[in-house]
């Protein structure tokens, strides 16, 4: 083709690079008007309250690890007591005081406390992990960096938007050292536990504290999105369409709207919430007797509130997932060294799945009393999101195929995502569909299927996006032995945790139970029982290789020499090693092409400022 | 001119379809500032519209609901009752402010710094406005009604029947029986109850027979009981142990007709719902007014002459607050109209 014969004026090293910037670069005048640095800076504007958005990037995911570990922990603690409830706990004692209980010699978690757990569990692990520690992280981080902004569109909102998510995590934290304990209804919060604060231990300061805290998150989420929305939009360097945005970028833009079209009822839900909790009012109770006492609440409902948390509670998963997606896409492509297949494919399934995600929340509520009619509905919509997430699939496969793969840690992490996220997503298809849903509504079949589709596998979008861009944040590599170990070790040991959670789910076993010793058909799954909880275990220590390996490698990590080591085509390569605030030194790189030029013209890639040749035509279109 | 200004508007916007998507540029020709403040109100807006909704979901699910036009049809300029009266003059102050606004920003625009500022003290005080007349409407609702979160003493008959006078017979007004068809609407009033058995109020008439109206505007017979009396059963009116009277009355059609029944409180729903959605409105009116005087003190002092961007942030908070104005016309519209 005559195409091809463009390969003319292409830079191959260092200075060429900075020869084409400088000559095809967007001047926004940064330098004159700041004198190099706009940003005065002192310890604690550089590291506490900064307005960088990589700073407050680095601050979103290692809040977010130790939320992570926070939440790893409560889960090992709940598993040792269901998996070995006749073994003592009495050694915890130390750590839980009053919450072990010691009888006959035997200490176990009480029951109150294993609920709470559970509970915290899974907040933690939704919102301060998932959604504030990977998109948090990835969207200041990437935003700016690959769009080409100095930073985001308003770095103060930026910060804000981290301090609050600190000041919820500060006041979770608190409600775990209340004296009837931290709240205990599930994190989905549904009434009555949530509002009468006579239901359980925790309904009482618990749920106050749990509330406050998710109040301030939510405030936290707002901020943050608002601003990559407006970046994205606005602060595009010269050149960068919207076709020739990277997927991340895509994933994050994506997520960010979704975050504020729901998170937004959620408060809406919390509000009534907190009105129910604290005026009396009956807006989700009606017609209770507690202790054979009946309450003054009539005329509420109790479904009104699910339908509004799942409003939010649905989009959720997608606010976990999307990043994810994002970041796998564009791992994938830069470590198979072809462009991603199917861009535009991406892009819409992405718009699609999105659009989607706020048309399904009522299949969370297939047993709640919906009317059947309008269950088919939303089993109709929830089993087309299969639909685009296939289209991912695919096309992340296709990626894939032939290529010169280099399994480093990074791109393993992003297969294994692809792999956990087709084994959790075809359970999705047996849940959708209401008739099934019956049977395994509330049991631990569901609670494989999300662990495996939105936990781990959003985990493993995570960990191939640290693995990836940890050169980019501290201009060191990590050790590459123990990602892989890492990767291996958690690959293997969260299925072994997962799978055969589908067949004690299929059998019946229902979720959220502090012990099934009184089931006699349960009674044959104690060895699973056992067996999962060792795999728990096992997994998390896997996961001390990782945090051991990420600060013993931003200090001693092996020095980066090349600004691009992985050979990415996207602008956040072209920053210098140590990237000031500003990101560029000088101008801001225009984009001349899309940012999967891998293989091309005999080239094992071509970065997004150089221009394209005569007659090229530009990728993804 | 103003029509010449609008043509190069339109064909601004014809060129800016294509290239302002390039980069480097802002897409829809708007500053991030603005963008940021359009989001914001996009997530605000689905803020109320999950209110709304379960608003919707709670007034449909309850057996009756209080009609608009016989809750709120009491003003503060005496005594006649005229519905939606009050409630059109807020509405009316408000939307006002919204024109008021409008000029604000054109001032802004313009970079007259006194006009602006003008236009802008002139909108706080259409939200100041609007905010008080909200405040003597929950007044009047709270302290004269009886209306709490809780309690809801506004309802609706849903047969036709005839009062009860005290002492058990038809009861009058203005020489006719008193009587009352379905869908009327009827406010269950309350007794001042006295603490101390001796005072000489409740002994003068507690008793005595009561004229009613049709609504609380403040001129029936105020009644008062003894709390070592409560509840009081009498064969004309049950008065609960808070002291609210449940006039009876006897069905005239229907297949209970000749059943004598007493007033029920109405769905606790309505109040419950009308002061967190009011309230969650006035709170955003609160904090516009509260924005608005920081603007026009920062205007005043000559901040925006000396910004590259101007007066953006007058249009950032006229986006605001006319977005406050449009969620008040459903608000409007669901508690007042429908």
């Amino acid at each position: 083709m005559a195409t091809m014969t463009t390969t003319t004026n292409l830079p191959a090293t260092q200075h060429d690079e900075e020869v084409l910037i400088e000559q095809l670069g967007y001047d926004d005048h940064f330098h004159e008007h700041h004198h190099g640095d706009k940003y005065k800076s002192n310890f604690i504007t550089t590291y506490i309250f900064s307005q960088d958005h990589k700073m407050i990037a680095k601050q979103f995911l290692i809040t977010g690890m130790f939320w992570a570990i926070m939440g790893s922990l409560m889960s090992l603690v709940f598993r040792l007591q269901l998996g070995f409830p006749q073994e003592s706990l009495t050694w915890l004692k130390p750590f839980l005081g009053k919450w072990i209980v010691v009888q006959n010699g035997v200490g176990s978690l009480s029951p109150e406390f294993y609920y709470a757990l559970v509970t915290i569990h899974g907040t933690v692990l939704v919102f301060f992990v998932l959604t504030a520690g990977l998109s948090g992280t990835f969207s200041n981080l990437l935003i700016p960096l690959q769009v080409g902004a100095r930073d985001m569109a308003s770095p103060f909102l930026n910060m804000l938007s981290y301090w609050f998510f600190f000041l919820a995590g500060v006041v979770m934290f608190l409600s775990l050292f209340l004296s009837t304990g931290p709240f205990s209804g599930g994190w989905t919060a549904y009434p009555p536990l949530s509002i009468l604060p006579q239901a359980s231990t925790g309904s009482g300061a618990g749920m106050t504290l749990w509330a406050i805290s998710l109040v301030l998150f939510v405030v936290s989420v707002l901020l943050g999105g608002i601003n990559y929305i407006t970046t994205v939009l606005n602060l595009r360097t010269k050149g960068m369409t919207m076709w020739r945005l990277p997927l991340t970028i895509w994933a994050f833009f994506i997520t960010a709207i979704i975050g504020l079209l729901s998170f937004p009822v959620l408060v809406s839900a919390f509000l009534l919430v907190i009105f129910d909790r604290t005026f009396g009012t009956s807006f989700f109770l009606s017609e209770i007797f507690i202790g054979g006492q009946a309450l003054e609440h009539v005329g509420g409902s109790p479904v009104l509130y699910q339908h509004l948390f799942w409003f939010l509670g649905h989009p959720e998963v997608y606010i976990i997932i999307l990043p994810a997606m994002g970041l796998v896409s564009e791992v994938l492509s830069v470590h198979s060294r072809k462009p991603i297949f199917g861009y535009k494919a991406m892009v819409f399934s992405m718009l699609a799945i999105a659009f989607l995600s706020f048309i399904v929340w009522a299949h969370h509520m297939f047993m709640s009393g919906v009317n059947p009619f309008i269950s088919n509905f939303f089993v109709i919509f929830t089993l087309i999101i299969a639909v685009p997430s296939a289209v991912k699939v695919f096309n992340w496969i296709s990626t894939l195929y032939r290529g010169n793969i280099r399994f480093n840690a990074a791109s393993l992490f992003a297969i294994g995502f692809v792999s956990l996220f087709i084994s959790g997503g075809l359970t999705g298809i047996f849940l959708g569909n209401s008739a099934i849903d019956i049977q395994l509504h509330d049991t631990y079949f569901v609670v494989a299927h999300f662990h495996i589709v939105m936990g781990v596998a959003a985990f493993f979008g995570m960990f191939a996006g640290i693995y990836h861009w940890f050169p980019k944040m501290y201009g060191r590599f990590m050790n590459e032995t123990m990602g892989k170990i890492h990767f291996w070790g958690t690959l293997i040991g969260a299925y072994a945790i997962f799978w055969p959670m589908h067949y004690t789910g299929m059998a019946g076993v229902p979720r959220r139970y502090y012990a099934f010793d009184t089931f006699e058909t349960f009674r044959h799954f104690t060895e699973l029982n056992q067996f999962i909880t060792v795999a728990a275990i096992v997994t998390f220590t896997f996961q001390l290789v990782f945090v051991i390996n990420f600060f013993y490698s931003i200090w001693n990590g092996k020095k980066l020499t090349v600004k691009n080591p992985w050979g990415a085509s996207t602008l956040e390569w072209t920053t210098p090693i140590h990237t000031g605030h500003g990101n560029w030194e000088g101008k801001i790189p225009a984009v001349q092409r899309w940012p999967y030029d891998y293989g091309k013209n005999g080239r094992e890639f071509i970065p997004q400022y150089e221009p394209l040749g005569q007659g090229e035509r530009d990728g993804g279109h | 001119m103003a029509s010449q200004t609008d043509h190069v508007e339109v064909e601004h916007e014809v060129h800016a379809s294509k290239a302002d998507w390039s980069g480097g540029k802002e897409p829809f020709q708007v500053s991030y500032g603005k963008l940021m403040m359009w989001y914001f109100l996009l997530s605000d807006a689905f803020t109320f519209a999950g209110l709304l909704i379960a608003y919707g979901a709670l007034r449909f699910s309850s057996p009756t609901w209080p009609s608009p036009d016989f809750v709120f049809s009491t003003h503060p300029f005496g005594d006649s009752h005229l519905p939606l009266i009050f409630v059109t003059i807020m509405s009316f102050l408000l939307i006002v402010s919204s024109v008021t606004m409008v000029r604000a920003v054109q001032e802004g625009h313009r970079e007259n710094k006194n006009g602006a500022v003008f236009w802008l003290l002139m909108t706080v005080l259409g939200g100041l406005s609007f905010l008080g007349c909200q405040a003597w409407e929950w007044t009047n609702l709270i302290a004269k009604e009886h209306m709490t979160v809780t309690t809801n003493p506004f309802s609706v008959h849903n047969a036709a029947g005839v009062y009860l006078a005290a002492d058990g017979s038809e009861a009058k007004k203005n020489g006719k029986p008193e009587t009352f068809v379905s869908g009327d609407g009827y406010l269950i009033h309350k007794a001042t109850v006295l603490t101390d058995d001796n005072d000489p109020r409740g002994k003068q008439v507690a008793h005595q027979g009561e004229h009613h109206d049709d609504h609380g505007g403040g001129h029936h017979q105020e009644v008062f009981v003894y709390k070592s009396q409560l509840p009081l059963d009498e064969p004309g009116r049950y008065i609960d142990e808070k002291g609210y009277i449940h006039r009876k009355f006897k069905l005239i059609e229907g297949p209970n007709a000749g059943k004598i029944m007493q007033e029920e409180f109405g769905p606790k729903a309505f109040g419950a719902l009308f002061f967190f959605i009011t309230g969650f409105h006035g709170f955003h009116v609160f904090s516009g007014v509260v924005f608005l005087l920081i603007i026009a003190i920062n205007a005043a002092s000559g901040l925006y002459e000396a910004r590259r961007n101007g007066y953006e942030m007058v249009e950032k908070i006229g986006l605001y607050w006319h977005f406050v104005d449009l969620v008040w016309v459903f608000v409007f519209l669901v508690f007042y109209l429908l």
